[in-house]
């Protein structure tokens, strides 16, 4: 199965929806979310507080399926591989696509052991070392605590926390890193040294990104998403991608009212 | 600034009873804790001071003799320190497992809520279950119980020294035994506090890189849990060591050493239950001798416990 997963590393389209709804029990929390994701770009995801654009970041390395009334319907395809289709191991796909989350979340564990975690699970033969200072080099950590390896995780500021929880996404080597929301809980200037990096990442890998952060998608990524959300008659907040293109053309000639409306901070 | 009350304006000066008031409270919860602290203290020195005649006579051989004679005044308590040690051990040896999987499988989220809770709750029942009601149910229950899986065992495997003598009803194990289940409640309720005090990003951490759910508890959840896991077990060691009524009903009170776990035995607690009520003169020095060995052993345990939580204490 692994191999079926790493074989469909091909397509210069790394996901795509085919309307896709996501429910948590009777609730449709996400509707109808077709899109494309490219390889080596960097997509963000915009929108209001509970429009769903976390829910359809989880989608894609499947960890909501650990939430137990969580079902979907519709498509998503990773390359040309269904991710949801039954054969398919939601362990597996989450080795090969990787998570940042919201609040830097190290392991209480050494620096050394929280980046050799991910490649001792898959059962790493080479050079650890070498592998824990090439992860950490590419955070752009490598440089703050290469004389304290054996520090606690948990003991690093909040902005090393985050670079380390991405040095420790990216010693897997994965095919795409989901980011949700990863400067949300960080100072001004952790979050341009993290952004920094995001331009450097993608290089290797195809990011995703969810954030509340208009400037940081506008400055950081190459193609947005504009969520929206809308109550029905009972009350029920569903959300749905109001538009999605190049983010220049989100940011300066949006094609929905709404989106003019939140890009220019009039809501949201 | 003025002590007397303002006139007009609003009152922003606090009045001279509220500040009585505040500096009687400290007083007052102080004199609590040092009391508490003192009681401890006036406990250990009386225990000392009693003890101190048969210190005197035995020295540290009264730790090394295993010969409790009161008609000839020489006392050892060996065989009890050895009994309060083994049964312990196999208390732990049982119950740690046990109650770390209990705790584990109530942390996760196999069960329903609603079905999760009661058995939570039944769990620590156990805990509140008076220790002579255990020492009736041993008596009548878990020693008719237990005598032919002892007997079995010294049938089959007579040539292990844990298992040489046969089983008379009462013994070292039944009060292993016993202490297991009382001591399981403990483990099993501190350990599942401290594994669900883990914060559910670490492990959301540990899923997004693929772990399986094994790899996760085993690998991040419980060495994140293990500072709290070690309090619980060395707390319940505590409670091992010093528990008296439902040993001394089903240990068989005897002053002999074997190491054969199947042999009656005793321990520095029932000892001291048994003894208390006829002693006189050198016997009651020696009591105080056994129980501030006790004392100390407990007191050993809880330190090392205070020390262990530190150590490794989860740093957030």
């Amino acid at each position: 199965m692994a191999s079926e997963l790493q074989s469909a590393r091909k397509t210069e389209t790394v996901f795509r929806t085919e309307n896709l709804n996501i429910y948590y029990g009777d609730f449709l929390a996400v509707r109808d979310i077709s899109i494309e994701i490219p390889k080596n770009k960097i997509t963000a995801f915009i929108g209001p507080s509970g429009c769903g654009k976390s829910t359809v970041l989880r989608c894609f390395n499947r960890l909501n399926d650990l939430i137990k009334s969580f079902h979907l319907d519709g498509k998503l395809f990773y390359h040309d591989q269904d991710l949801y289709a039954p054969e398919i191991d939601p362990v597996e796909v989450r080795r090969q696509i990787g998570m940042v989350f919201q609040k830097p979340n190290p392991f209480p564990k050494s620096i050394y052991d929280n980046v050799a975690f991910g490649p001792r699970l898959l059962g790493y033969k080479g050079d650890m070392d070498e592998l824990v200072e090439r992860s950490l080099k590419q955070a752009a950590l490598w440089d703050d605590i290469k004389d304290k390896l054996k520090a606690m995780g948990t003991d690093l500021s909040g902005g090393q926390q985050q670079r380390l929880c991405i040095a420790r996404a990216i010693a897997v080597q994965p095919d795409v890193i989901l980011m949700d929301e990863p400067c949300s809980a960080l100072d001004p200037i952790s979050t341009l040294k993290v952004e920094d990096l995001l331009q450097e990442l993608k290089e290797k890998y195809t990011i995703l990104i969810v954030t509340h952060n208009m400037q940081q998608a506008s400055r950081a990524s190459d193609r947005t998403a504009f969520f929206n959300v809308e109550a029905n008659a009972k009350g029920q907040r569903t959300g749905y991608i109001v538009e999605y293109d190049r983010t220049e053309v989100i940011f300066q000639s949006p094609k929905e009212q709404a989106t003019q409306a939140y890009v220019s901070g009039r809501f949201g | 600034m003025a002590t007397s009350p303002s006139q007009t304006a609003m009152p922003t000066e606090r009045s001279q009873s509220s500040r009585v008031l505040d500096k009687a409270f400290v007083w007052l919860t102080g004199a609590f804790a040092i009391g508490v602290g003192f009681v401890l203290l006036a406990i250990a020195f009386r225990v000392g001071t009693d003890a101190l005649p048969a210190i005197q006579k035995f020295g540290l051989s009264f730790l090394t003799t295993s010969r409790w004679s009161v008609n000839d005044e020489v006392f050892g308590a060996l065989t009890q320190i050895y009994g309060t040690l083994v049964t312990s051990f196999i208390a732990l040896l049982i119950a740690v497992p046990i109650g770390i999987g209990v705790a584990l499988f109530l942390s996760e989220d196999y069960l329903p809520p609603r079905i999760k809770q009661p058995v939570v709750f039944l769990i620590e029942l156990l805990a509140a279950i008076p220790s002579v009601v255990y020492g009736l149910w041993g008596i009548f229950v878990l020693i008719p119980l237990l005598k032919p899986f002892g007997i079995w065992l010294n049938t089959n495997f007579g040539w292990i020294p844990l298992f040489s003598t046969a089983p008379s009803g009462p013994g070292i194990y039944v009060a292993g035994i016993i202490l297991s289940i009382m001591i399981l409640p403990i483990i099993a309720a501190i350990s599942r506090d401290s594994l669900v005090a883990v914060p559910a990003e670490i492990r959301q951490a540990a899923y997004g890189l693929g772990a399986t759910r094994w790899e996760t508890i085993f690998q991040v959840i419980l060495p994140a849990a293990f500072s709290g896991i070690v309090g619980g077990i060395m707390l319940a060691l505590g409670r091992a060591m010093g528990e008296t009524m439902a040993v001394t009903m089903v240990i068989g009170n005897s002053n002999s050493i074997s190491p054969s776990i199947l042999s009656q035995g005793s321990t520095v607690s029932s000892l001291l239950a048994n003894q208390f009520a006829e002693a006189g003169g050198l016997q009651v020095s020696s009591l105080m001798y056994a129980a501030l060995i006790l004392f100390g052993l407990t007191l050993v345990v809880n330190v090392l416990a205070e020390i262990i939580v530190r150590r490794f204490s989860l740093k957030l």
